[in-house]
């Protein structure tokens, strides 16, 4: 029962040399904070952050990131890039551009969406500053205090501080192995309705979700954007990983399901170009995305030019599929890797997805396993991973964690699920102990092929608080 | 003026806590006058002390190996006077069942307790006398890892059916747990500065949640938990409670400050020991440096006098 008496927050990272200068004294910190906005209240500071920032340390194996592998980008094929923009658009490529965004990436994006099934005309799209702002935009447009989101349970960490930072109520609806649960969906739908709120939007990410790497099923699909069009509600699509598909036919996205009438949709470069570019897009009904437009000139008038102009280059000199396809490869790899490393390491007790693409696995332990707690002891053999926490508002997901497999290679892989895996172990053996009960039996010994026993593929248990 | 290395980072969990104890220190050094050397305590701390050549570390690392006496018993062997206390009392301080049992044996009031080490449940089926010891201290019971300096891995055990969990989610944090009666009552925390006429208690701070019980979540959301400086005690009260903790910086062998906290019963109105800290955060928001303030000591001041104690140390 130490007293903690520290926040943490912004600005308590850094190497030593570089340590921030701090000049103010607990009374000014009083000052400063009589001084923030009432919302700033739900920008929550965590343990877990601080946990998060020692993941960064080099000797640690990180699972906990989402990182594409850059690496797979020729450094020679950025330099001709760059070179080529500085030589024929240097004026314009440092200028400032427009709102919306420049035409000609448009038309690269038309074409992107294209590949996807979306027919998608160029007015109907906002570049953006990453996909990110997309989500901050549509919460700046839609989001009065207080206001429903509906969001799926587990749901993308990045979204649960712009969720809170505009002070939503944020419902979760649980998952299983086709994504979103409708049916309990309607029933919240319903609940909610008795109680005289509508939710402004609902949050999806269909396609290889983030955390929970399951897909949304066409039926749902269908259902989904059905029900919107009945409700006048309006569906947050974010879709990052829909061409990172390591097998299996695609589904349509839920903005080719409905054309563009109540599906705002989110896009972005970061995974099939680089997320260093900071480059998305939205494509969304027209008076909606006239208010996200102003919404964008007040946050930043508009997305790098520069990186703009990078984009535009890249797609014309270069065939955009050729990268997507390397990065395919190279993903379906690593997580085969890192399934066939969590049949062999991880307990029975244990379950995990089997995303058909994407860069994640969300893995389930025991309810009395405290991932954020097992994070701690992780560190301690050098290896991270997220846990299930950061994905809820509502603090479920207590025990599971998400692993991501495109950040690191196969060996790191491999590593790292071992030792999470020891970890595990070890805690699954230890409450046997306390509880006298015995631990189930480890698995079969694996074969070379991945864990494709349906079986295994969770469905996502709600649990309690 | 001197030549000071701020040691700060670290690889422990309080890592980002004590790069803001760090950067607080090293400013106030500079305001001072003096050369500081910042150091991130890592595989290279011996070359870069060896490089730098400090007159006086000032250590501002939190939790393990900066708090435990591990950089104390390497700033010993390379001979750099360093601030507030030595190895010994670094471990005493760090292993709250160690820390605990100083307390026990020199008569101070701390909360009944029982620890285990991981092999104790595995090797020796302690986990046999639990139901015993859950009898022995009542629900709820407070389980919390030895050696962790923050609120991480504290649960409490409302039941006997959720002993195991917390127990699993301590061992997280260290191979050793702790078992404690929980008193309920108002949390103070006491630090003691070192001067010329010795250790002396500073103004109590009393850690008021705002709204349910000190928890996790209180600890770690900004706003959930106030803090008053003086805390309003009765005279009475407030001395004992400050001859309690001064007591304790004595017996556990500590030197140049350190913080004690305690909770008050609310049953008996006495003050019990909960445990110390042998290098408490000196962030803005700290509860030392709010103390030292209410002592009329600035920072400037606490930083200088405890540089000053640092050199005075006759060397172990």
């Amino acid at each position: 029962m130490t007293i903690d008496e520290t926040p943490r927050g912004p600005g308590s990272g850094g190497e030593s040399h570089r340590m921030g200068r701090p000049r103010t004294t607990a009374r000014d910190l009083e000052r400063y904070a009589g001084l923030f906005a009432r919302r700033t209240q739900g920008m929550k500071s965590s343990a877990m952050r601080d946990l998060m920032a020692i993941t960064a340390r080099p000797e640690v194996i990180s699972l906990a990131g989402g990182l594409p592998d850059t690496s797979s980008f020729p450094a020679e094929d950025v330099a001709a890039l760059m070179s080529r923009v500085a030589a024929d658009a240097s004026a314009r490529a440092l200028q400032y551009g427009p709102t919306e965004g420049m035409d000609e990436l448009k038309s690269c994006i038309v074409r992107v969406m294209a590949e996807e099934g979306m027919d998608v005309g160029e007015d109907d799209l906002l570049v953006t500053t990453g996909g990110q702002q997309v989500i901050d935009l549509v919460c700046k447009t839609l989001i009065d205090p207080g206001d429903v989101i509906v969001a799926e349970g587990p749901t993308y960490p990045g979204a649960v501080p712009t969720f809170a930072a505009y002070e939503a109520d944020v419902v979760q609806i649980e998952m299983d192995a086709n994504g979103m649960r409708i049916d309990v969906l309607e029933e919240m739908l319903q609940r909610l309705d008795h109680e005289g709120r509508t939710p402004k939007f609902i949050y999806t990410v269909p396609t290889f979700q983030n955390p929970a790497g399951v897909t949304m099923g066409l039926d749902r699909r269908r259902r989904l954007v059905r029900l919107a069009a009945e409700r006048e509600l309006l569906v947050l699509e974010d879709n990052p990983y829909g061409l990172l598909r390591y097998e299996g036919d695609p589904l349509p996205p839920l903005y080719a399901l409905d054309g563009g009438e109540y599906v705002v949709y989110l896009g972005t470069f970061s995974k099939i170009l680089s997320p260093g570019l900071r480059l998305g897009w939205t494509a969304a009904p027209r008076p909606v995305l006239e208010k996200l437009n102003l919404g964008k000139q007040g946050a930043d008038l508009c997305s790098s030019t520069f990186g703009q102009h990078f984009v535009i280059e890249y797609f014309a000199r270069r065939d955009w599929r050729d990268l997507l396809g390397s990065l395919r490869e190279l993903y379906r790899r690593r997580r085969d890797t890192m399934l066939d490393a969590l049949a062999e390491h991880f307990p029975r007790e244990a379950q995990w997805t089997r995303p058909g693409g994407g860069l994640f696995i969300w893995a389930t332990l025991p309810d009395y396993i405290d991932t954020t707690d097992l994070l701690a002891r992780a560190l301690r053999e050098q290896v991270a991973f997220v846990p299930g926490r950061a994905a809820y508002l509502d603090g479920r997901g207590g025990s599971a964690m998400r692993l991501n497999f495109s950040g690191a290679g196969e060996e790191d892989l491999r590593e790292g699920v071992a030792r999470i895996g020891k970890v595990v172990n070890e805690q699954v053996r230890l409450y046997s102990t306390l509880t006298g009960t015995a631990p189930a039996a480890p698995h079969e010994p694996v074969a070379t092929a991945p864990a494709a026993d349906g079986a295994r593929v969770v469905p996502l248990r709600r649990r309690a608080g | 003026m001197s030549r000071v290395a701020v040691l700060a980072g670290g690889q422990s969990l309080e890592r980002q806590v004590s790069l803001r104890s760090g950067a607080r220190v090293r400013d106030a050094l500079e305001r001072l006058g003096h050369e500081v050397v910042a150091i991130d305590a890592g595989p290279d701390l011996v070359d870069r002390l060896a490089d730098t050549r400090p007159e006086v570390a000032f250590v501002a690392l939190h939790g393990r190996e900066g708090e435990d006496g591990t950089v104390q018993e390497i700033l010993e062997l390379v001979g750099i006077p360093y601030t507030a206390s030595g190895p010994s009392a670094c471990m005493r301080c760090m292993d709250k069942v160690l820390a605990k049992h100083v307390l026990r044996d020199a008569g101070l009031p701390t909360p009944e307790f029982y620890a285990f080490s991981q092999s104790a449940f595995e090797a020796l089926g302690a986990a046999r006398a639990l139901p015993a010891i859950e009898e022995r201290l009542e629900f709820p019971i407070v389980v919390k890892p030895a050696a962790q300096g923050s609120a991480l891995g504290v649960r409490f055990a409302p039941t006997a059916a959720e002993v195991p969990a917390a127990i699993v989610a301590a061992f997280s944090y260290d191979t050793k747990v702790v078992l404690e009666r929980h008193v309920a009552g108002r949390e103070l925390a006491i630090s003691v500065l070192d001067g010329p006429a010795g250790p002396e208690a500073l103004p109590v701070v009393e850690a008021i949640p705002r709204g349910g019980d000190y928890d996790f979540e209180a600890r770690y959301e900004i706003g959930r938990t106030e803090f008053v400086c003086p805390a309003e005690l009765d005279d009475e009260t407030t001395q004992r409670a400050q001859a309690i903790a001064l007591e304790a910086y004595r017996v556990l062998g500590c030197y140049g400050f350190a913080r004690i906290d305690l909770i008050l019963d609310a049953v008996d109105g006495e003050p019990t020991v909960l445990e110390a800290n042998a290098i408490p955060g000196l962030t803005e928001t700290s509860l030392l440096p709010q103390a030292a303030e209410a002592a009329g000591i600035s920072f400037a001041a606490f930083v200088e006098r405890v540089l000053d104690l640092a050199l005075a140390r006759t060397p172990t």
